[in-house]
């Protein structure tokens, strides 16, 4: 059996660096991911409590400002192996395209986890072109 | 006052687990009689063979490439076109019990409305319903049936079969006495059964209606669609051991394994375990392992499936007739899609285009002051029909959205509104493997031609005449001899294609 392996994108209006202000907030993660309803971090680990009372507790693996790259660890039983990992890239000035993308072992959790994916790129755009553009660093 | 409906579905049940249809395993005497005092239609064609699309095709009137619902996994989205809302709108209570499936069971995040309910979330006559209770296959989920079970009996939860295994795929174990992957032994009372609490909550909801109400009862059982669990208090019902093997199961294996080798490759390939197409069937189990007795005891749950379903239909019709409504009501049975059932030595569902899958039991009983004579329809109709058809029999016009065309009444009716073909559609990519089927049924044949995918090129395909090979085992597709057929068939086929809605929507989780 492989590894399931399901990869979001979207392009957002919006600078990378004011996205990655969101997006690389691991703090903030529920702010913007549709049905995780809270969080509580621990260095670098993280606890997401989602809407249907699950809880997952993960690991940060990578967290490079500079590469504007989030990357995280599932890290509950249920999972032999999984990698979550947001890429915000420049697209110009005032555009940038998420990459959220989820590995996962057993592979129908990548469908699963990697649903939520979809949906809190949705809302991260949503939420980001509410926002004024803020003027390039 | 005008007409009131109880549409009655079942989930993954062959067109031959009805007496009235030539069943001779399952005994089902409502249904029976509902087709003798009614219309049976001999040739209902699903629009796809698993359940999101199907049921889609059935709430909104569209073909699957119109409603965007491409595959199991795929959401309706909440504002899609519903029937339901039409009837709403023009006045009718509506209710859904039992199994809705338009949006994805697996859903940790609760990003779906149907998996909120119960918890307490107002239905707010979401998709047009007015009271939403929901029911699937077992006790697991955080649907208004898991939930009943969980609370009131949770002694029983315990004993549903596991659906999914460790690894959240279809599971591959089995039970009862032959190892039948999907099936088990239930210790649950049937009066706990989902069955029979799907017809108790029927029940209570026509109950509560006032004698003028016109309503729309959407009542939708999750059997017989596998796991294979009803109570073990039943199963004296049939000895598995005493049943024939299906028609279209050859029980000499090199002439099972011929008939598949003239198909396309992808079937001997899901048979000898080199492929797994979609998830809709146990990824670990290999179907060429599948041996006669397996598919006699699961013919034999899957009937006593049907007689449960029957006796609960059965209870509702009498709740009916308690409250002195029953002349008002329409009743239209019918259910999603099929079960392959053995036949060729496959099970469950897949990109498979033949009658175990695709020849669907429907019968409508027009209420009697509809005065409409009992009939059999021998051409072929759509689950895409269905809405129009509620739309029709509340005296309302059809929306234009609706892509089908009230039943009709007779086989003259059907000739004479040109009831002559029928569309089906495959569309799956999953885990890398990418499945594209467009099939028509006409004229008794059944044409499947494939587009570019994981194990065709675009340029294969399946042709059968229904009248002289009803099992399906000659594919005619490169016969000379059926060319003309083939080739007129391939352009109605693509002259009637429904444009597809693009891109195509993520899928989002496995089921």
């Amino acid at each position: 059996m492989t590894l399931g392996s399901i990869r979001n994108e979207l392009v957002i209006e919006r600078s990378a660096d004011q996205v990655w202000e969101l997006a690389g907030d691991a703090s903030r993660l529920h702010e913007w991911f549709p049905g995780i309803v809270s969080l509580d971090m621990d260095g670098n680990k993280r606890t997401i409590h989602l809407a249907g009372g699950l809880s997952m507790p993960e690991d940060i693996v990578i967290n490079d400002t500079l590469a504007r790259r989030f990357e995280y660890s599932i890290t509950m039983p249920v999972f032999v192996f999984h990698r979550g990992t947001i890429d915000v890239i420049p697209l110009g000035e005032n555009r940038c395209i998420v990459v959220y993308a989820c590995e996962a072992d057993p592979r129908t959790m990548a469908l699963i986890i990697g649903g939520g994916c979809y949906r809190a790129l949705q809302e991260l755009k949503r939420q980001m072109e509410l926002q004024p553009a803020k003027a390039a660093n | 006052m005008g007409r009131k409906i109880l549409f009655i579905t079942t989930d993954q049940q062959r067109y031959d687990t009805l007496g009235c249809n030539g069943g001779t395993v399952a005994r089902t005497p409502v249904a029976d009689k509902l087709a003798s005092e009614g219309i049976r239609y001999e040739r209902a064609v699903p629009q796809s063979v698993v359940c999101m699309p199907s049921r889609s095709t059935i709430i909104t009137g569209q073909a699957p490439s119109t409603h965007g619902v491409w595959m199991n996994g795929v959401p309706l989205p909440a504002d899609a076109p519903s029937v339901a809302q039409v009837l709403k709108d023009a006045g009718y209570k509506t209710a859904l019990i039992g199994k809705p499936h338009f949006e994805p069971f697996l859903d940790p995040f609760a990003a779906f409305a149907e998996n909120r309910f119960a918890g307490g979330e107002p239905v707010n006559g979401h998709r047009g319903f007015d009271h939403f209770v929901a029911a699937t296959h077992g006790a697991a989920g955080p649907l208004a049936y898991s939930r009943f079970i969980l609370t009131e009996h949770p002694e029983f939860a315990g004993g549903f079969y596991p659906v999914l295994d460790g690894t959240l795929e279809v599971n591959a174990m089995g039970g009862g006495e032959t190892g039948m992957p999907q099936l088990w032994n239930n210790p649950i009372p049937k009066e706990y059964y989902h069955t029979d609490w799907c017809a108790d909550q029927a029940i209570s909801w026509i109950d509560s209606l006032n004698d003028d109400d016109d309503f729309f009862l959407w009542l939708s059982f999750p059997d017989p669609h596998h796991p294979q669990d009803v109570p073990n208090s039943e199963l004296g019902r049939i000895n598995w051991r005493d049943l024939d093997l299906p028609a279209a199961y050859p029980s000499d294996q090199a002439t099972r394994e011929a008939i598949l080798d003239r198909k396309p490759k992808h079937w001997r390939m899901w048979y000898d375990g080199e492929l797994v197409s979609n998830y809709e069937a146990p990824a670990a189990w290999v179907p060429s392992t599948l041996t006669a007795d397996q598919i006699r005891e699961f013919t034999a749950y899957n009937a006593i499936a049907c007689e449960l379903i029957d006796e609960a239909i059965g209870r509702v019709l009498s709740a009916l007739a308690a409250s002195g409504i029953e002349d008002d009501v329409d009743i239209i049975f019918s259910t999603d899609h099929g079960d392959l059932g053995g036949d060729f030595g496959l099970a469950f569902k897949g990109p498979y285009h033949v009658d175990g899958l695709m020849r669907l039991p429907l019968i409508w009983k027009p209420a009697k002051n509809a005065q409409v004579a009992p009939s059999v329809v021998a051409a072929p109709v759509g689950l895409v029909d269905l809405a129009p058809t509620f739309c029709q029999i509340a005296g309302i016009p059809a929306p234009a959205w609706m892509e089908g065309k009230a039943l009709p009444v007779n086989q003259s009716d059907a000739e004479a509104r040109k009831f002559e073909r029928v569309m089906t559609e495959w569309d799956s990519e999953l885990f890398g493997v990418a499945m594209h089927l467009r099939t028509i049924t006409r004229d008794n044949w059944v044409l499947t031609a494939y587009l570019p995918g994981t194990t065709s090129d675009g340029t294969d395909g399946e042709l059968y005449n229904l009248i002289d090979d009803p099992n399906q085992f000659v594919n005619l597709w490169s016969d000379p001899s059926a060319a003309a057929m083939k080739s007129d068939l391939l352009d109605d086929l693509w002259a009637n294609q429904p444009p597809q809605v693009k891109p195509l929507r993520p899928l989002v989780a496995p089921v």
